[in-house]
């Protein structure tokens, strides 16, 4: 069953990156970021408990904040340049 | 309580997948932003804390990890949503109203 969840997670993790290659404008390149890297917190919890290694859950949290901050990061210089 | 967790985690990796498919299928950038946030961040707060009600020696860690992307993932997307317009990227072709054009420092 936890299978199962990974897989999908998968999928989605793929149709992300797709758009991230595909996207018109920069601003959709980091939509499609913002989004995969979400998807990817999720599925570092899911593979915690899948292998029971509770060190996962600190890597995903770090991961997210990281993510929280380099996002705006990406949005103040696509308004106002550097 | 081994049923329960499972089918929390299970709707939460429903929503992520609908929102990824949001994402690759939406016509425009604000589109996007909408259906890539509400979607992840209800899925990602049903999936940490279903693996949270399955160990429950972990479920405080899992509070802490849903509680932070409750509340930073709307506003990085707002972030973004917002310095879009402010370049002035166009709305698609579909869309009918749009009230910002009368703000100060919104682009045409």
């Amino acid at each position: 069953m936890e299978l199962t969840y990974i897989v999908i997670i998968g999928i989605g993790i793929i149709l992300c990156i797709i758009r991230m290659v595909k996207g018109p404008t920069a601003a959709d390149r980091a939509i499609a970021m913002d989004t995969a890297t979400t998807v990817t917190v999720a599925l570092l919890v899911l593979l915690g408990f899948v292998f029971d290694r509770y060190i996962y859950l600190d890597v995903a949290l770090v991961y997210s904040i990281i993510s929280f901050v380099g996002l705006i990061a990406i949005a103040r210089f696509l308004e106002k340049g550097i | 309580m081994e049923l329960f967790g499972m089918i929390v985690t299970g709707a939460g990796v429903l929503f992520l997948l609908l929102g990824s498919l949001g994402v690759f299928r939406m016509p425009d950038v604000y589109n996007r932003v909408q259906a890539g946030t509400k979607c992840t961040t209800l899925g990602s707060f049903l999936t940490i804390i279903g693996v949270g009600i399955l160990q429950p020696d972990w479920f405080w860690k899992t509070l802490i990890i849903a509680l932070f992307i409750l509340i930073s993932n709307p506003i990085s997307s707002h972030n973004l949503g917002r310095a879009s317009r402010k370049k002035g990227i166009k709305l698609c072709d579909k869309s009918v109203l749009d009230k910002t054009n009368e703000f100060k420092g919104y682009k045409e």
